[in-house]
């Protein structure tokens, strides 16, 4: 369908202009000044921050040993992350790392959430600087746990040469599990996220940006498919609510992992 | 695919499409720093709230827990008790009957035997008055007797007799002679 749209810009005149990268790229909001590098993602995601604190800290104030409907959601997305990440992944000594965990599900949901939020509609991690900065994060807990338990190069020999394994394999394995751990983990966090958003939200965009075109378009078969098009954007909402929240638990889920991973006493 | 076609077609240029994976500056730093007070301040307000609150609710639980197991406790031997108490005072009712039982039997054997007496007494009572009664009508009798005797002989002799000793000792004997007479005819 996408390419019919596409194919149709063509002969069209003036033409559809399809959704791309440019439409990732917010132009500032005070240009001219010296706050010039403030763009619509960037307050995004500190909007996206402060509400997180507010849900968090009013959810955890009341404190009453009966929750209200309120604080019962905030303390269950608590205690999801908590029990049904933290606990069941890292087991023994996962308390010290619940608040990292619960913080990286709730600053994800929210910013990808964003995508489908009136007014907002934009993805804040599709920009690939906010994943990559959260995926280095979790690459410094998790090389910093495993550091600390063994050494630095206590930590890379039990990463590189696992023992158990016959001798002849070790120069194989060791260079792919070495970049494993530094490089390709971090990397697959933050790409897998932001490709992601950045699908769903072009997804969205041409269904919704094609749905208007075919509207306004003179070609009255155009203007009759349009409605599918636009229906299709609003089932493709739902879809995309699910995807983002569930891209902000793989990604807490996979950090558990590796948190689990470096913790343990064997590879 | 749409990425793809999207460069070739030239909608986009290929510098364009490199810059979606290349990082702005300001957004590693926004995101990082935005990110990591945002940490530090659950951290410090959210986090240790939502684990006491946890603890709280879980103590209450078991509190509770704990309290209803003391209270069934206490019913049990609440129960315990009551019954304890019923027995003893079965226990008490039914030696309260036998006793009353006993005493029962004790004073009508009393009553009895006290009847009895007394009807002894009267019996004997009455054997001693009729004893008395008969000495004394006997005694009454003898004295009647002789001197009716005594009429009839001076009547029949036709000479006062009274004073002679020799008729009263004719009567004496023949009052003996009478009561011997009388004695034997009673055996």
């Amino acid at each position: 369908m996408s390419s019919t749209i596409v194919a149709m810009a063509h002969t069209a005149d003036p033409g559809f202009v399809p959704p791309g990268i440019g439409d990732f790229n917010y132009p500032p909001i005070f240009p001219g000044t010296a706050v010039e590098w403030v763009t619509k993602p960037l307050l995004a995601s500190v909007l996206a921050a402060v509400l997180v604190f507010v849900f968090f800290t009013v959810g955890a104030r009341k404190r009453a040993l009966v929750p209200g409907r309120f604080q019962f959601a905030v303390e269950s997305t608590y205690t999801f992350i908590r029990n049904g990440v933290a606990r069941d992944v890292i087991g023994h000594g996962f308390e010290k790392y619940v608040p990292f965990l619960v913080t990286v599900f709730a600053f994800i949901a929210v910013n990808n959430l964003f995508g489908i939020i009136p007014l907002i509609q934009f993805p804040t991690l599709a920009r690939f600087g906010f994943p990559l900065m959260l995926a280095i994060c979790s690459w410094l807990v998790y090389l910093g746990i495993g550091i600390r338990r063994a050494g630095f190069f206590g930590y890379f020999k039990s990463v590189m040469f696992p023992p158990g394994l016959p001798v002849f394999i070790y120069p194989l394995l060791a260079p792919i599990e070495l970049l494993q751990v530094l490089v390709v983990r971090p990397f697959s966090l933050a790409l897998r996220l932001t490709a992601n958003m950045f699908a769903g939200h072009i997804l969205l965009l041409l269904f919704t940006l094609g749905g208007t075109y075919m509207l306004t378009n003179e070609n009255l078969v155009l203007k009759v498919l349009a409605p599918f098009s636009l229906a299709g954007a609003i089932g493709l909402t739902s879809f995309e609510a699910f995807i983002e929240v569930l891209q902000a638990y793989i990604f807490t889920l996979l950090t558990a992992l590796y948190i689990a991973e470096a913790m343990s006493e064997e590879h | 695919m749409s990425l793809t076609y999207l460069a070739s077609s030239g909608v986009i240029s290929a510098e364009e499409s490199i810059s979606a994976l290349v990082p702005k500056t300001e957004e590693l730093i926004v995101g990082l720093l935005g990110f990591l007070v945002l940490l530090w301040l659950l951290k410090k307000f959210a986090y240790p709230q939502f684990e006491a609150t946890f603890q709280e609710r879980t103590a209450a639980i078991e509190g509770g827990i704990e309290k209803a197991e003391k209270a069934q406790a206490e019913a049990a031997a609440a129960l315990a008790q009551y019954q304890a108490q019923l027995a003893d005072a079965r226990g008490e009712a039914s030696t309260i009957r036998s006793e009353a039982q006993a005493e029962r039997s004790r004073i009508v054997e009393e009553a009895r035997s006290e009847a009895t007496a007394a009807a002894e007494q009267v019996t004997s009572r009455a054997a001693a008055q009729m004893e008395a009664d008969r000495l004394a009508a006997k005694a009454e009798l003898s004295a009647e007797v002789g001197r009716i005797a005594l009429d009839l002989a001076s009547r029949v002799v036709g000479e006062a007799l009274s004073d002679d000793a020799r008729a009263r000792a004719t009567v004496d004997r023949f009052i003996a002679d009478l009561e011997s007479s009388s004695q034997e005819g009673n055996r």
